[in-house]
């Protein structure tokens, strides 16, 4: 048995909760290596980067800090038509730069009704975020003469990226974008809850009282995330009019707030992977069901949603125990520390 | 002007009708259902059926949609919602969700996607004047309907046994069981009864509102305004939050159709910011 | 003697409720003073106005002779008042581990650092070290809270509120459920509270009481009722009276 102070295994323990598993690295290899082994499936995959990247946004609110929100395609859809209306004026023409922009203006609408979340319940919050989107989308739909109103932003055109990667019908750069983008903003996210930022929103999540107990500013906390998951879902929904060079209505609608929730459940809450997870057996599933009836979809989704349910999302993410159980056994530095510990006390 | 005012009381009437279910469940069991329209939309298929395809009169297939969706409602309550009582906010909005989409998505199957209507009696087509006032006799009809539903509602909360006992379990439930009130049953009942009064409200509405399969989705949020604006914790706040809502809605799409509907939006929000509780809710309300 | 902490005519009514009324107490710096009283007697509404989570009707709040009445409770967490609670106010889903980090990083200020991982300037590590083993958290360092042992979530409750580094350290009955072979453990804990940090008792045990406290304040129905050295109060024949209806204890 190795002889290590406990402070030096404290000190060591604090930081592993940040450490890279092996279970990770092989999924964001496999991520890399789609771009060459599945050449022929780039538009699918581009989709899932995207929803995914959404979903991550999602996550940052209500995996992290427990903000149950029903709008979050509010700010999606607010990034699609930034990015729609910045190329189709050319505004800004390289594609990086304009989906920056769009980020950070669906980050700044984040911010203002980020208030508005800070008070009351979680009934409250449904409401209101609910509201947030469909004055959004209403506004997309009055103001034609700017969006397009309900035939969608038409006429966009976007720029190769960088000046010369142009966005080619099979969607090879769509995807290395998408995907780039995806793995920047991760890595971000992942830094992000594993600081002491990141651990007091979890903190509060847990006990708001407390929270606060401890000297946590619990709302300026709050709306430093929900700003931030702002600026991610509008990141996303540039992607989406950037790759697709077009944006309609559906980008605010209920339904993308509804399913994105659906994703995220899926995959799992609080441990960043879940929105990625879900984002894939989403699109897998989408693909499949809606190939047979695409008119009746959104049955399938409802029916996942009650069964989950009534079955308990608990139940339902024990399947990832023998993963993470095989992530334990797979990591080298837990399993010697947790021994060493044990034999310190007795 | 007073047209306007009129429709706009008939609409807002209706939406008394279709969302005071909601206001009692959310209000008794702190739940939220944001499936409430699906049995609204329940009614009014029914009825369209009902009138459409059996022949049925229009005033005859009005209680029965009542008791279909009631009895719809019911099932539902005992089988699958009592279940999600007891579970977090999301999880009943993750459950209510999948119910709409369930709902739209089957009666599409069912019905098809596009709009339909119930053919009315010829008596109750075209207008009557009174005073000058241009009123439609469908209108009136369903203000005659609404405003009996509100007093009988009315009575039953304020004097009935019934009444008493919802009462007691909206104020506080473990008190009222200590009491030896049924809750449970008392909210089954409840429920069904809410779900009735949404498919009646659908069937009438179906003329005013539109019916097709993402009604509850249309419509949900107007139903959300209700119970937010008017608080759940009597019946007399959603009925004039329904009615500031009916009026406003229809003067607001007269009057400034460029603005529409999300002026009311924006007051919800505002309303739920200053008032969590609802602007007619009484102090110190929970 | 310097005066910590002061309440100035200090009140709160809950509708026609009064339930702090017209309070002045003077803590002094260093103190071991402990506050008793009834059930009801007000003794949390009190706690709950000196940290901020209620805001008195009428009077003013002084730490250190500064006005404190109007701040939020993180700021007066950042002033120097911690607080632990009666009912266990714990993040059920962080280890000990993690919970003495957060509350070592926000004191440290790098609370809104989101770019640094937690513990990596060592100064955290060392505080968070030193707390865990001082409160004999360190076997059960990464257990999620929610599943430690009562005592030791206990434990865990007074760590987090020491890990705030206060200057008041406001103690709302530290050992209520604790089982009696396990109390001794945080009666030890109380005691060896560095010197220089003025520690405010409220507890209903008056063995600890009087084990610890050099002043006695006794509170009921919201009025600062009598105030004395121990041996004093346990003479008084009025607070004898006021504790006969209550249980067998005082």
């Amino acid at each position: 048995m190795s002889q290590q102070p406990p402070g030096e295994e404290i000190a060591r323990r604090l930081v592993a909760r940040a450490s890279w598993q092996p279970l990770e690295v092989l999924f964001w290899a496999a991520a890399l290596a789609s771009i060459y082994v599945l050449p022929g499936r780039h538009l699918i995959l581009t989709e899932i980067a995207i929803l995914g990247l959404f979903a991550l946004s999602l996550d940052l609110i209500l995996g992290y800090a427990g903000i149950v929100s029903l709008g979050q395609a509010a700010f999606f859809g607010f990034g699609a038509y930034a990015a729609g209306l910045l190329a189709k004026y050319d505004l800004v023409t390289e594609p990086l730069l304009a989906l920056i922009v769009s980020g950070v203006a669906a980050a700044l609408v984040g911010f203002v009704t980020s208030f508005l979340v800070l008070r009351g319940s979680d009934l409250t919050r449904i409401m209101v975020t609910l509201g947030v989107a469909l004055v959004l989308r209403e506004i997309a739909n009055r103001y034609a003469w700017l969006t397009g109103g309900a035939d969608g932003l038409q006429g966009v055109e976007i720029k190769p990226l960088f000046g010369l990667y142009r966005f080619d019908m099979f969607g090879h750069t769509a995807f290395c974008y998408a995907l780039g983008v995806l793995i920047v903003l991760f890595l971000l996210a992942r830094r992000i809850v594993h600081s002491p930022f990141g651990l007091s929103l979890q903190s509060i999540k847990g006990n708001p009282v407390r929270a606060a107990a401890v000297g946590i500013p619990v709302n300026g906390r709050l709306v430093a995330i929900y700003t931030i998951a702002a600026g991610y879902a509008g990141v996303a929904g540039a992607l989406l009019t950037q790759t697709t060079a077009f944006t309609s209505l559906s980008v605010l609608d209920f339904e993308r707030s509804a399913d994105l929730l659906l994703v995220l459940i899926i995959g799992g809450t609080g441990y960043l992977y879940g929105g990625l997870i879900g984002a894939i057996l989403f699109k897998l599933m989408q693909d499949y069901l809606a190939a047979l009836t695409p008119q009746y979809w959104p049955f399938w989704i409802g029916l996942l949603l009650v069964a989950i349910v009534l079955i308990g999302r608990e139940r339902i993410m024990s399947w990832t125990k023998p993963i993470r159980a095989l992530a334990r056994r797979l990591d080298w530095r837990r399993s010697t520390t947790a021994v060493a510990v044990e034999g310190q006390r007795p | 002007m007073l047209t306007i005012l009129f429709d706009g009381i008939a609409y807002g009437m209706l939406l008394f009708v279709l969302a005071c279910g909601l206001a009692v469940t959310l209000g008794l069991m702190n739940f939220v259902n944001l499936a409430h329209g699906a049995f609204a939309m329940a009614g009014g298929y029914c009825t369209v059926i009902l009138v459409n395809r059996w022949g049925i009169p229009f005033l005859a297939a009005l209680p029965l949609a009542f008791l279909s969706t009631a009895i719809l409602g019911l099932a539902f309550e005992r089988t699958l919602y009592i279940h999600v009582y007891r579970k977090s906010h999301l999880d009943q909005v993750l459950f209510t969700i999948g119910l709409v989409f369930m709902s739209v998505a089957a009666v599409d199957y069912v019905m098809g996607s596009s709009q339909v209507f119930v053919q009315l009696p010829s008596w109750l087509e075209g207008q009557i004047n009174v005073l000058g006032v241009g009123i439609g006799r469908y209108r009136l009809l369903i203000i005659i309907i609404c405003g009996l539903l509100t007093l009988l509602l009315q009575f039953i909360l304020a004097r009935s046994r019934f009444g008493s006992r919802l009462r007691a379990a909206v104020d506080d439930q473990r008190v009222a069981r200590g009491l030896g009130i049924n809750v449970g049953g008392v909210f089954a009942l409840t429920f069904a009864f809410g779900s009735g009064l949404a498919g009646l409200g659908g069937a009438l509405g179906a003329e005013i509102l539109g019916l097709d399969p993402i009604f509850p989705l249309k419509y949900m949020i107007y139903f959300l305004i209700v119970v937010t604006v008017g608080g759940t914790s009597s019946i007399t706040g959603p009925f004039l939050a329904s009615l500031l809502l009916g009026v406003g809605d229809v003067a607001g799409k007269y009057y400034m159709p460029t603005l529409g509907a999300f002026v009311i939006y924006t007051i919800m929000i505002l309303v739920l910011i200053w008032r969590p509780q609802g602007l007619f809710a009484r102090g110190g309300a929970r | 003697m310097t005066v910590m902490l002061e309440t100035i005519a200090l009140e709160k009514r809950f509708g026609g409720l009064v339930a702090t009324s017209n309070v002045a107490l003077k803590v002094e710096k260093g103190a071991r003073h402990a506050l008793i009283g009834p059930n009801g007697a007000g003794k949390t509404t009190l706690i709950n106005l000196l940290t901020g989570v209620l805001r008195p009707t009428a009077g003013r709040i002084l730490l250190d002779e500064r006005d404190i009445t109007s701040l939020k409770p993180h700021s007066r967490v950042k002033l120097g008042i911690a607080r632990t609670f009666q009912i266990n106010q714990l993040f059920a889903e962080l280890t000990p581990i993690e919970t003495v980090a957060l509350a070592v990083s926000e004191r440290l200020g790098c609370g809104k650092n989101w770019w640094r991982i937690v513990g990596r300037p060592s100064q955290v590590t060392d505080e968070v070290v030193k707390i865990l083993e001082n409160f004999r958290l360190v076997d059960v360092m990464n257990e999620r809270t929610a599943i430690l042992p009562y005592g030791k979530q206990r434990l865990l409750e007074i760590a987090v509120a020491v890990a705030s580094a206060p200057r008041v350290l406001l103690l709302d009955e530290p050992a209520a459920g604790v089982p009696e072979d396990e109390r001794h453990m945080i009666l030890d804990i109380v005691a060896r509270l560095p010197g220089d940090v003025t520690v405010l008792l409220i507890e209903h045990d008056m063995d600890l009481v009087f084990q610890f406290a050099k002043w006695i304040s006794v509170l009921v129905n919201g009025v600062l009722f009598v105030e004395g050295s121990p041996e004093a109060i346990a003479r008084d024949e009025r607070v004898r009276q006021v504790y006969l209806g209550e249980t067998g204890h005082g």
